[in-house]
């Protein structure tokens, strides 16, 4: 990525040279690489759990992990893709792209920029403390609560869980500061004649997502606060012989959890209302309604938090409430699909990697939402909770939902990030491999869950033997195509055939931002003064 | 607010700040860690980590200082700083509506229940006879906890609170309306005031805590009552505080004239924080004081 030939013209504009130009950097392309390189190291640790997990569960009985080990495996497996994989990524996309799609030098605030990057690793290495931390001397129990830490149970975990509670406290510093550089960034340097209605649908998503962010973090922040305070200071928050209660926490927790599914999943929509028009050669269909549609996501999103808890005995008139609301949310994100499908309606389609992976998701995300809207309904959530079908749900709104979302931006935006095409055979093999492993692993869940496999727990009854197996051998297979996407990274960034500013024979229309203005890779600072808006 | 060019575009030379900040945040958060669970060398590394915060604050708010006299910064810059600001208040405010939204719900739907209101009666099966009146000085069971004698009234040193926290977002006003008319006396002396008053309430609110902790057995342990009294205030001095340090140094700089009528962020930046201050002491003497 060196560009010193480009921009010769002004010191300023030079990449500086060694390590410090990652450590010190106020770069909003090498911030956004080094978020990148973070989260695929942490996909990689995630995956690691997941692999030792789904291992412990190949056979009925204890294998080779005890249940607090199990425990606390499945809690850092949460963790890590949430906080560690997904959000580092989009993060690092914004980075690299918003700038560029609104003609802006860099983000608004490029020193913010980095302490949000920074900030990550110390949090991850305090992740891995809290997750060993159990096994030294005068350690404690492990964190076996999962990632929801709900009390009474995480009151009485080991000093692991305090190292927890301050890792998402760090988090929770990263994401908000990152969050208003974002959002500062949108409103405040968008060139001359970029209106709001000129944005790509990318930065949109950006920009909502962000301003959940701002709203659900300090949320969070503050519950997991009032836990250390009832660790160790005495306090009742969560303990009715107080007067304090522990559904409490898990209010606090899903006011932010909920909202967090759509910080994790707008990206990725803003991503597919990039690629779908690309590959299907029209713009997109019904923009502007799709601008609204996310509004609505982002506003719903924050009001019907506790479908999370419809066991913890809530009165009916709440439950009824928060099931009307949670199905409302159907109507957003079905919009969202039908622009993407309407999108595609008699376009000259091509299905490169990043488009295949765009149709799966539209597929694959709208059974997330079928068997969400099931969830959604009291009585029947009464039988689904606590169930593998809870897990398949999620899986199927997370993994397409977010994580390929975020496989189709980083194919899309490859070519622009490095100059190098990637190999399309390798792209498409990833693919297929992922797509088929994917569904191998988590479609049977639902019967699993259905026929009553509790979720969370290390050991199950033989009656479900099979299920597991299968979904066992999805997971090594979903895990090992991992290491042909490192592979096709690497083999991008070091060379390949050369990219043109356009790739996909120039076919970016409707909206796509001015990324295609700027050459395969983009000069250190893209834009130094700002550009002409057509 | 200024008058340069917004033609070019300004971006910072790369800063070892924040990555000395993120190291320096998690040195004091592990310290922390190890002083809750009685480590020895807890403390120590706590204090570490506070004195490289404290080298961090002055070192990278001196760059951004000298950068904004050389006269570096365009409008633009000028707007990101006061975006962001905002912003950051905005997060701040979502930080203490959890703590007031905990006291709405402990107060209309926990206890309520706990007392042996709505369906599922839970006293009943728990702890019969207890009933709910605001504040709950006796637990439903004490076993862990020691419960307060009496609760924190509205008079007194919070009624006094209020008027000198009031009174010191006034005192600011004037300082900005000196500072808009380029009158630096009455700017110096505007902060001043208002820094005065901002410790004369942080040494009062020592006093009432010392009060409850010595006479009316309110401490964190007792119960509910205790712990929402002082997270709620707990959180607030904690503001105080930072908003008295940020005042100082914004007072400092003030008496070296740094600001001038048309650029000042750094002073409109600290006054909406103490303004923020003051708005959630409203909130605060009204929900967890009076009602």
């Amino acid at each position: 990525m060196s560009t010193e030939a480009i921009h010769a013209d002004h010191d300023h504009h030079h990449a500086p040279s060694g390590i410090g130009r990652w450590l010190f950097s106020t770069n909003h392309k090498d911030i956004g690489t080094m978020y990148l390189i973070f989260s695929l190291v942490m996909l990689f640790l995630g995956g690691a759990s997941a692999m030792m997990l789904r291992a412990e569960l190949f056979t009925p009985g204890l294998q080779i992990l005890d249940p607090d080990t199990y425990n606390n495996l499945l809690t850092n497996h949460a963790l890590i893709m949430v906080f560690g994989v997904v959000m580092p990524a989009a993060a690092g996309m914004a980075n690299w792209m918003i700038p560029m799609m609104i003609g802006a030098p860099d983000m608004a605030l490029p020193r913010l920029n980095n302490l949000s990057f920074w900030i990550l690793p110390f949090a991850a290495i305090m992740l891995i403390i809290s997750m060993i931390a159990p096994y030294f001397p005068g350690g404690g129990t492990p964190i076996n609560t999962g990632w929801t830490l709900y009390p009474p149970l995480s009151v009485q975990v080991g000093m692991g869980m305090d190292f927890a509670i301050f890792t998402v406290h760090l988090l929770g510093i990263s994401s908000i500061l990152a969050a208003i550089n974002i959002i500062t960034t949108i409103v405040n340097m968008r060139a001359p004649g970029m209106t709001y209605f000129k944005l790509p649908l990318f930065v949109w998503s950006w920009l909502l997502t962000a301003l959940l962010l701002i709203m659900i973090m300090p949320v969070l922040a503050g519950g997991v606060t009032m836990l250390l305070f009832d660790r160790h200071f005495g306090t009742a928050f969560f303990d009715a012989a107080g007067g304090g209660d522990p559904v409490l926490f898990q209010h606090l927790f899903w006011f932010f959890g909920h909202p967090e599914v759509y910080v994790l999943l707008l990206p990725s929509i803003g991503i597919l209302g990039m690629v779908v028009p690309t590959f299907s050669r029209k713009p997109l269909f019904a923009y502007k309604p799709l601008v609204y549609s996310m509004m609505m996501l982002t506003a719903l999103g924050m009001v019907v938090w506790a479908h999370h808890q419809y066991t913890v005995g809530m009165s009916e008139a709440v439950t009824t409430y928060f099931m009307i609301g949670t199905i409302l949310i159907s109507i957003p994100v079905g919009y969202m699909l039908f622009s993407f499908i309407f999108t595609m309606w008699r376009g000259a389609m091509t299905f490169e990697t990043p488009m295949l992976f765009a149709v799966a998701i539209v597929l694959m995300f709208s059974f997330a939402g079928v068997t969400g809207v099931m969830l959604a309904v009291v009585p029947a959530d009464l039988q689904y909770h606590d169930t593998y079908f809870v897990v398949a749900h999620f899986h199927y709104a997370l993994i397409p939902g977010s994580l390929f979302g975020i496989y189709a931006g980083v194919f899309y935006w490859l070519p622009k990030w490095t100059g190098h095409m990637y190999n399309e055979t390798h792209g498409k093999i990833f693919f297929w491999w992922t797509t088929i492993s994917f569904n191998l692993t988590f479609f049977v869940q639902h019967f699993s869950g259905l026929a009553g496999m509790p979720r969370r727990i290390v050991d199950y009854s033989p009656i479900f033997a099979e299920f597991n197996m299968i979904s066992s051998i999805g997971a090594f297979s979903f895990g090992a195509s991992h290491l042909l996407f490192l592979y096709i990274i690497i083999k991008t960034v070091k060379g390949g055939e050369k990219a043109s500013d356009k790739p996909w024979e120039g076919a970016q229309v409707g909206t796509p931002g001015l990324e295609w203005t700027l050459p395969s890779p983009p000069p250190f600072h893209s834009f130094t003064t700002p550009p002409a808006i057509k | 607010m200024t008058t340069t060019s917004n033609d070019d575009y300004y971006i910072p030379e790369p800063s070892r700040w924040p990555l000395i900040g993120a190291a320096t945040v998690f040195t004091l958060l592990f310290g922390v860690v190890l002083w809750l669970n009685s480590w020895v060398a807890g403390p120590w590394i706590m204090l570490a980590g506070a004195a490289s915060l404290a080298f961090l604050f002055k070192g990278w708010f001196g760059d951004v200082i000298k950068e904004n006299l050389s006269g570096s910064y365009n409008g633009q810059v000028d707007s990101s700083f006061r975006q962001g600001m905002f912003w950051f208040i905005t997060s701040e405010v979502f930080f203490f509506l959890t703590f007031f939204g905990c006291l709405y719900y402990l107060r209309n739907i926990t206890l309520p229940y706990l007392g042996g209101e709505g369906y599922l009666a839970t006293s009943n099966i728990l702890w019969e006879g207890w009933t709910y009146t605001w504040p709950p000085l006796q637990l439903p069971d004490a076993t862990n906890y020691v419960e307060a004698k009496e609760a924190m009234g509205p008079g007194g040193i919070p009624l006094w609170n209020t008027i000198i926290l009031l009174s010191s977002g006034g005192t600011l006003t004037w300082a900005h309306w000196a500072l808009k008319k380029d009158d630096n006396k009455q700017l110096v002396l505007g902060l001043a005031t208002t820094i005065l008053l901002g410790v004369i309430f942080f040494i009062l609110q020592a006093v009432e805590y010392g009060h409850a902790y010595a006479e009316m057995d309110l401490t964190l342990e007792s119960g509910i009552y205790g712990s929402t009294f002082y997270l709620l205030t707990g959180f607030h001095g904690f503001h105080v505080t930072v908003g008295a340090i940020m005042l100082m140094v914004i007072l400092g700089r003030a008496m070296k004239n740094h600001f001038s009528s048309h650029n000042h962020f750094a002073f409109e930046a600290v006054a909406w924080y103490w303004h923020f201050v003051d708005v959630v002491w409203i909130g605060l003497y009204i929900l967890v004081y009076w009602l």
